[in-house]
C-alpha cells in the first residue's frame, strides 16, 4: 500500500479549529475579497477556480493518500454539463453550476466504486484509463462540440435577478463557490470522518479491525473530491463562457497534481497558494513559448528534491502550527 | 474673466486630447497570438511576430504620426487560454488588435471576445471558413486561407486533371470532418467519385493500418484531411508502402511550406496542394523571404506569416485613414472599403462577410534533383483568380450579408 | 469464405500484420519501462523523452557527424542509458525511500524539461531521418506490401525482447537483480553492491527507450512530442502485462498491437483509447496485471 511520506503530511489535525487557522482562513477570504481592486479579476476568478479543484484533488491524496490521475474528469465532465445547460437548455447560472456539479457527483460515484477496491499505483492506473474513457466520449459525442468546445456560453441571470455579465456580480459568485467549497472541505478534515480517512490512510489493516468499513470511508471522501472538483469545472465554464477539450485531458491531471505538490500536499491552504503561483507563473510566462514546459519540469524537479513540504508546508513547519 | 486667447487654448488642448484619444491610450498596440511552443509553432509562431514586427517598420508610423507596439503570447491550441489572453489582452493591456491564431477552435473563441469588446481580429493562421460563414462577425477579418478554399483548389484542380476517385484519410475532429465534406462535395461536382474514408484519431503516430485500407481501395487519390504531425507522418509512412510507387498519389488538403521542409524532399515530391503565398514568385516576396530568414533562425515564411504581414500593413493602413483605433467595427469597416494592395499578395480586397479575397495557387513539391537551393520546394501548376478562389459570399450563412 | 464481417479476408490478413508489427515495437516500447517500473519499482515517466531523445541522437550522429543508423543502433542507447545514469545517481537514488509518488513527479518533471528543450531547439515539425538503404522497398506478400523496414522492427523487437527476458529471467545476474529488489538489504548483505546494480540497471532501462527511438527514427516523424502520448499508452501496457513480469509487457505488447489493429478496421476513431478499456477491466478484474503478481 502506498502511503504518502508521513514526514511531509501535517500533523493530525484536532477536531477542533486552531485559532491560526481561522487567522489564514480570514487572511485568504481578504484576499480574494479585495484583490480584485488591484489585480484583474477574471485572472483571480480563474485562480479560484482552480485552487478549488486543487483543494478537492489534495482531499483524496493529502488526506485519504490516494492518488488520483483522472481528477481532469471531474473538471472537465462538470464544465460541458455546465456549459450545455447554460447555453443549450437555457437554465440561470446557479442551476447551471448546480447541472455541471451533479453530473461529476455522479460520474465520481460511477467510478469511484470501479477504482475504490484497488490501492496505490494501480488505484492511480484505473483512473488514468477511466479519464481517456471520458476524455474519448468528450471527444466523439456530438453535444460537447469536439475539439472546438462549447462555446459563446451565456453567464445568464442568477436566480433571474443579477446579470453576471456584470464582473462583480460573477466574481461575488465565484468567491462565494469557492469559499463553500473550501469551508466543506475544512469541516469534513476536521470531523470524526476525516479521523477515520487518516487512520485508513496510515493503517488501513487496522482500521478493519476497528470495525470500520473502509470501502465505504474511501468511496465518501472520493466522491467528495469529484463533486468539488466538479464545482470548480462548472463554475470555471460560466466564467470564461467556453468548455473545451483541455479540462479532460490527462495534462490538466497532470496540473493539478503540480498546484498541490507546490503549494503542500496534506495542507489545507497549500492547494490555494500552490493553484495561485502555477496560474500566476502561466500568465506571466505565457510569451515564452516552449520555456513555460521548462520552468513547469524544473519546479516539478525542485520541489520533489528540495522542497517536499511546499510552499504552506515549509510556512507550516517554519511556524511549528499545521497550516 | 477669461480672456480669449484662453479658451483658444483651452479649445486647441481639448482639440488635440480629443485627436489623441481617438487612438486609445495613444498608441496602437497589436497582439499577435498564435502557437509559440507546439503542433503549429513552425507554420505561425515566432515567425507571426517576426513578419508582424517587419510590417510595422514598412509601414514606418511615425510618418503617419502613429505610435504602434507590438506584444506576443501562446495560446498553446487551447480555446479557454486563448480566450482568456484575448479578454486580458483587450480589459488591461489596451490591446487594439489580434493577429494570427493558428487552430479554428481557439479562433472561434477569439472571434467571439473580440465583438464583445468592439475590437479588431485578424485571422491568419486558422482555417475554419465558419469565420466568414455562419459565426462571422464585424470585427473579424479572416485572411490568408480557410476550408472551403482549400478544399475547393484543391479538389478540383486534381480531378480535372485525372484524379477523379479519391480515398480520404480524415483526423477524426470537427476541423479534419469539415475538409473531407468541403472536398468530397466538390469532388462529386466535378464529376469524380469518393470510394471510402477512413477517420484516424488526432495526434496519430502510425498510419500503416490506415495506408493499408486506402491501398485496398485502387482509389486514384488518396486525400489526406489533417494537418501537422498527423500529416507528415501519413505522407512520410506513404512513401515506405510505396503508395506513390503503386500508382496512387496523395493529396494534401492543408500543408505548408514548414511541413514539406520537416519531410525532406525525398518524402514530399509529387505532393499536391494549394497555398495563397509561396516566397519563389516574384522579387518583392523572396525579398521578403531573405529578411523572414534572417529574423527567424534561417526559416523562410509560410503563408501564414506573409498572411499576418499583409493584414497588419492593411490594419495600419485603415487606422491612419480613419484616424482612430477605439472602434473596431469602425476600423474593420475602413478596411473594407479599401482596397488591399501589399508587396506579398498583390492586389486584393475585403468582402462585407470578412472573408479576404486573393488569388490562389496549386502547387506541387519538387523532386530532390529540381530544387536548386533551400526551400526550393514548389513548382506553381496553376493559379486560381481570386474571384473564384473563395466561396461565393451569398452561400455562406454570414448573418452580415443582406440577401 | 470471401469476406468477415464485411472485411475481404486478404484485406484483415493485412491488417492483422500490421498489428503485428506495431505489436512488436510496443513491446519493444515497453520493455525498458518493464524493467525500471516492474523490477525496481521506479516509475519512469521520462520513457517517452529519453525515447524522443534516442531519435534525436540518431538524427544528431546522422547529420553533423555521418554515423549510420547501423552504428547509431549501437551508440545511441549506450550514450543515452550513461545520461540515465547519471540521472539516476545525482536524482532518484535521493527518492527511493520515499513514497513511489515522489520518483513519479522527478520523472515527469524531467520529461517536461526535455520535451521544453527539444521543441525550443527543433519546433514541432520534427526533423526528416532517411530510411538506411538496406531496408529500404519491401516485398509484394500478395495480401498487402510489406516494407522491408517493418519486417525488421519485427525481428529486431523479438530479438532484443527475449534476450532481456532471458536475462532477467533465466540468468544468474538477472536472479540477483530480482532479489535485490525484493530485499535489498538481505542481497547487499551476501555481498552484492546493491545500489550500483540498481544504477545500472536503470540505466539498461533508458537505453531500452533510446534503442526504440532510433527504431523509430526512420518511420515516425522525429519531432519533440514523439514521445508524450505515447507514454501513458506504455504505461498501460506494463499495467496490464503486470508489473514485475517482462514477459507479461512482452505480449500485452503484442497483443496491444493486434488489438488495436482490429480496431483500426472496426471502429478506428477509438483505435487510441481501447488499450484504456482493457486496462480498466484487467484492473478490475486481476489488479496485479495478466502475469503479475501482487507487491
Amino acid at each position: 500500500m502506498a502511503a504518502v511520506d508521513p514526514g511531509v503530511i501535517a500533523p493530525i489535525q484536532p477536531a477542533r479549529t486552531l485559532p491560526h487557522q481561522r487567522v489564514a482562513f480570514a487572511v485568504m477570504v481578504a484576499f480574494f475579497a479585495l484583490a480584485p481592486l488591484a489585480i484583474y479579476p477574471v485572472f483571480l476568478m480563474k485562480a479560484m477556480c482552480f485552487a478549488l479543484f486543487a483543494c478537492a484533488f489534495n482531499l483524496l491524496i493529502g488526506y485519504g493518500g490516494l492518488l488520483s490521475f483522472g481528477h481532469a474528469m471531474f473538471l472537465g465532465a462538470a464544465g460541458y454539463v455546465s456549459a450545455h445547460a447554460a447555453k443549450v437548455w437555457g437554465l440561470t447560472p446557479e442551476l447551471a453550476i448546480a447541472c455541471g456539479t451533479g453530473a461529476a457527483a455522479l460520474l465520481g460515484l460511477v467510478t469511484g466504486l470501479i477504482a475504490i477496491r484497488r490501492q496505490g499505483i494501480y488505484f492511480a492506473m484505473i483512473t488514468l484509463a477511466l479519464a481517456q474513457m471520458v476524455f474519448f466520449f468528450s471527444l466523439q459525442a456530438p453535444f460537447t462540440g469536439g475539439e472546438d468546445g462549447i462555446q459563446s456560453v451565456p453567464r445568464g441571470r442568477l436566480l433571474g435577478l443579477v446579470d453576471l455579465d456584470n464582473i462583480w456580480a460573477m466574481y461575488a459568485v465565484v468567491l462565494a463557490v469557492f469559499v463553500g467549497g473550501f469551508l466543506l472541505i475544512y469541516r469534513a478534515v476536521h470531523s470524526p470522518f476525516g479521523q477515520v480517512l487518516k487512520a485508513i490512510r496510515e493503517n488501513e489493516a487496522r482500521a478493519v479491525s476497528l470495525g470500520y468499513d473502509t470501502a465505504r470511508y474511501k468511496l465518501l471522501a472520493y466522491l467528495l473530491s469529484a463533486t468539488l472538483a466538479g464545482a470548480a469545472g462548472a463554475t470555471k465554464a460560466l466564467v470564461f463562457q467556453l468548455a473545451s477539450l483541455t479540462d479532460v485531458h490527462w495534462s490538466m491531471s497532470g496540473e493539478v497534481v503540480l498546484m498541490t505538490l507546490v503549494g503542500g500536499l496534506g495542507t489545507i491552504f497549500g492547494p490555494v497558494v500552490g493553484a495561485i503561483v502555477i496560474i500566476a507563473m502561466e500568465s506571466y510566462l505565457a510569451e515564452l513559448g516552449a520555456w513555460v514546459s521548462v520552468v513547469q519540469g524544473a519546479i516539478f524537479v525542485v520541489c520533489v528534491l528540495a522542497f517536499r513540504r511546499g510552499i504552506v508546508g515549509e510556512l507550516g513547519h517554519w511556524l511549528k502550527k499545521p497550516l | 474673466m477669461i480672456s480669449q486667447r484662453a479658451w483658444l487654448a483651452v479649445a486647441l488642448l481639448l482639440a488635440a486630447a480629443g485627436a489623441q484619444a481617438q487612438i486609445s491610450g495613444g498608441v496602437v498596440k497589436i497582439g499577435v497570438l498564435s502557437d509559440m511552443s507546439s503542433l503549429y509553432s513552425d507554420i505561425g509562431g515566432p515567425g507571426s511576430v517576426a513578419a508582424a514586427r517587419m510590417a510595422v517598420e514598412d509601414f514606418a508610423p511615425a510618418k503617419h504620426g502613429l505610435k504602434v507596439e507590438i506584444v506576443s503570447a501562446d495560446h498553446q491550441n487551447k480555446p479557454d487560454v486563448g480566450s482568456a489572453i484575448a479578454r486580458n489582452w483587450y480589459d488591461t493591456e489596451g490591446v487594439d488588435v489580434i493577429v494570427d491564431v493558428p487552430t479554428s477552435s481557439v479562433a472561434l473563441a477569439v472571434s467571439q471576445v473580440t465583438k464583445d469588446k468592439n475590437k479588431v481580429f485578424l485571422v491568419s493562421g486558422a482555417a475554419s471558413s465558419d469565420l466568414t460563414g455562419k459565426a462571422c462577425t464585424p470585427n473579424t477579418i479572416h485572411w490568408t486561407y480557410d476550408t472551403w478554399m482549400l478544399a475547393n483548389g484543391t479538389g478540383n484542380a486534381i480531378v480535372k486533371q485525372g484524379g477523379d476517385t479519391w480515398f480520404f484519410i480524415t483526423a477524426d475532429y470537427a476541423f479534419g470532418h469539415a475538409l473531407e465534406r468541403d472536398t468530397a462535395e466538390v469532388v462529386k461536382k466535378a464529376g469524380g467519385k469518393v470510394l471510402g474514408a477512413v477517420r484516424h484519431p488526432l495526434n496519430n503516430q502510425d498510419f500503416s493500418s490506415f495506408l493499408l485500407q486506402a491501398q485496398a481501395s485502387k482509389a486514384k487519390i488518396i486525400g489526406l484531411a489533417n494537418a501537422g504531425g498527423d500529416t507528415i507522418n501519413s505522407i512520410k509512412q506513404a512513401s515506405e508502402f510505396g503508395i506513390v510507387k503503386g500508382g496512387q498519389n496523395l493529396a494534401g488538403l492543408l500543408v505548408f511550406l514548414s511541413d514539406v521542409h520537416g519531410l525532406g524532399l525525398d518524402k514530399a515530391q509529387g505532393l499536391i496542394f494549394t497555398e495563397t503565398f509561396y516566397w519563389d514568385m516574384n522579387p518583392q516576396t523572396r525579398a521578403f523571404a531573405k529578411r523572414m530568414a534572417a529574423a527567424n533562425n534561417g526559416k523562410y515564411p509560410t503563408m501564414v506569416q506573409a498572411g499576418v504581414y499583409s493584414a497588419i500593413t492593411h490594419y495600419l493602413k485603415a487606422v491612419a485613414a480613419g484616424k482612430t483605433d477605439a472602434d473596431g467595427a469602425k476600423v474593420v469597416a475602413k478596411m473594407k472599403s479599401m482596397p488591399t494592395d501589399d508587396p506579398l499578395f498583390g492586389k486584393g480586397s475585403i468582402r462585407a462577410d470578412g472573408r479576404k479575397i486573393h488569388p490562389a495557387y496549386l502547387v506541387e513539391v519538387k523532386k530532390p534533383s529540381e530544387s536548386k537551393g533551400p526551400y526550393d520546394y514548389y513548382k506553381i501548376r496553376a493559379t486560381i483568380p481570386a474571384d473564384q478562389a473563395f466561396r461565393p459570399i451569398d452561400q455562406g450563412d454570414c448573418p452580415l450579408v443582406k440577401k | 469464405m470471401d469476406s468477415i464481417f464485411g472485411i475481404p479476408v486478404q484485406a484483415l490478413f493485412g491488417q492483422l500484420l500490421i498489428g503485428l508489427i506495431n505489436g512488436s515495437f510496443y513491446a519493444l516500447l515497453s520493455l525498458g519501462l518493464a524493467v525500471i517500473f516492474g523490477l525496481l519499482n521506479i516509475i519512469n515517466f521520462t520513457h517517452g523523452a529519453q525515447y524522443m531523445v534516442g531519435a534525436f541522437c540518431a538524427w544528431f550522429l546522422l547529420t553533423k557527424l555521418g554515423i549510420g543508423y547501423w552504428w547509431s543502433l549501437l551508440l545511441v542507447p549506450i550514450a543515452v542509458g550513461v545520461f540515465g545514469i547519471v540521472i539516476e545517481r545525482l536524482m532518484l537514488s535521493r527518492l527511493y525511500k520515499l513514497d513511489h509518488l515522489y520518483g513519479l513527479l522527478l520523472t515527469f518533471g524531467l520529461a517536461l524539461i526535455m520535451q521544453g528543450l527539444f521543441r525550443h531547439e527543433f519546433g514541432t515539425s520534427g526533423t526528416p531521418y532517411a530510411m538506411p538503404e538496406q531496408l529500404a522497398g519491401g516485398r509484394n506478400l500478395g495480401f498487402m506490401f510489406l516494407p522491408n523496414y517493418r519486417a525488421w522492427v519485427i525481428v529486431a523487437s523479438m530479438l532484443v525482447c527475449l534476450a532481456t527476458w532471458f536475462v532477467i529471467e533465466k540468468t544468474k545476474l538477472g536472479a540477483y537483480l530480482r532479489a535485490a529488489t525484493e530485499n535489498p538489504a538481505l542481497v547487499q548483505a551476501f555481498g552484492i553492491n546493491v545500489p550500483r546494480m540498481i544504477t545500472l540497471t536503470y540505466g539498461f532501462g533508458v537505453a531500452l527507450a533510446a534503442f526504440a527511438g532510433v527504431m523509430a527514427a526512420p518511420i515516425y516523424q522525429v519531432n519533440p512530442l514523439m514521445g508524450a502520448d505515447l507514454i501513458i499508452v506504455v504505461f498501460a501496457v506494463v499495467v496490464i502485462g503486470g508489473m514485475g513480469s517482462i514477459m507479461g509487457s512482452i505480449v500485452t505488447g503484442f497483443a496491444l498491437g493486434l488489438i488495436e489493429g482490429l480496431t483500426k478496421v472496426f471502429y478506428p476513431e477509438a483505435s487510441n483509447t481501447v488499450i484504456f478499456i482493457i486496462m480498466a477491466i484487467v484492473l478490475m478484474i486481476k489488479p496485479a496485471g495478466l502475469f503479475g503478481t501482487v507487491r
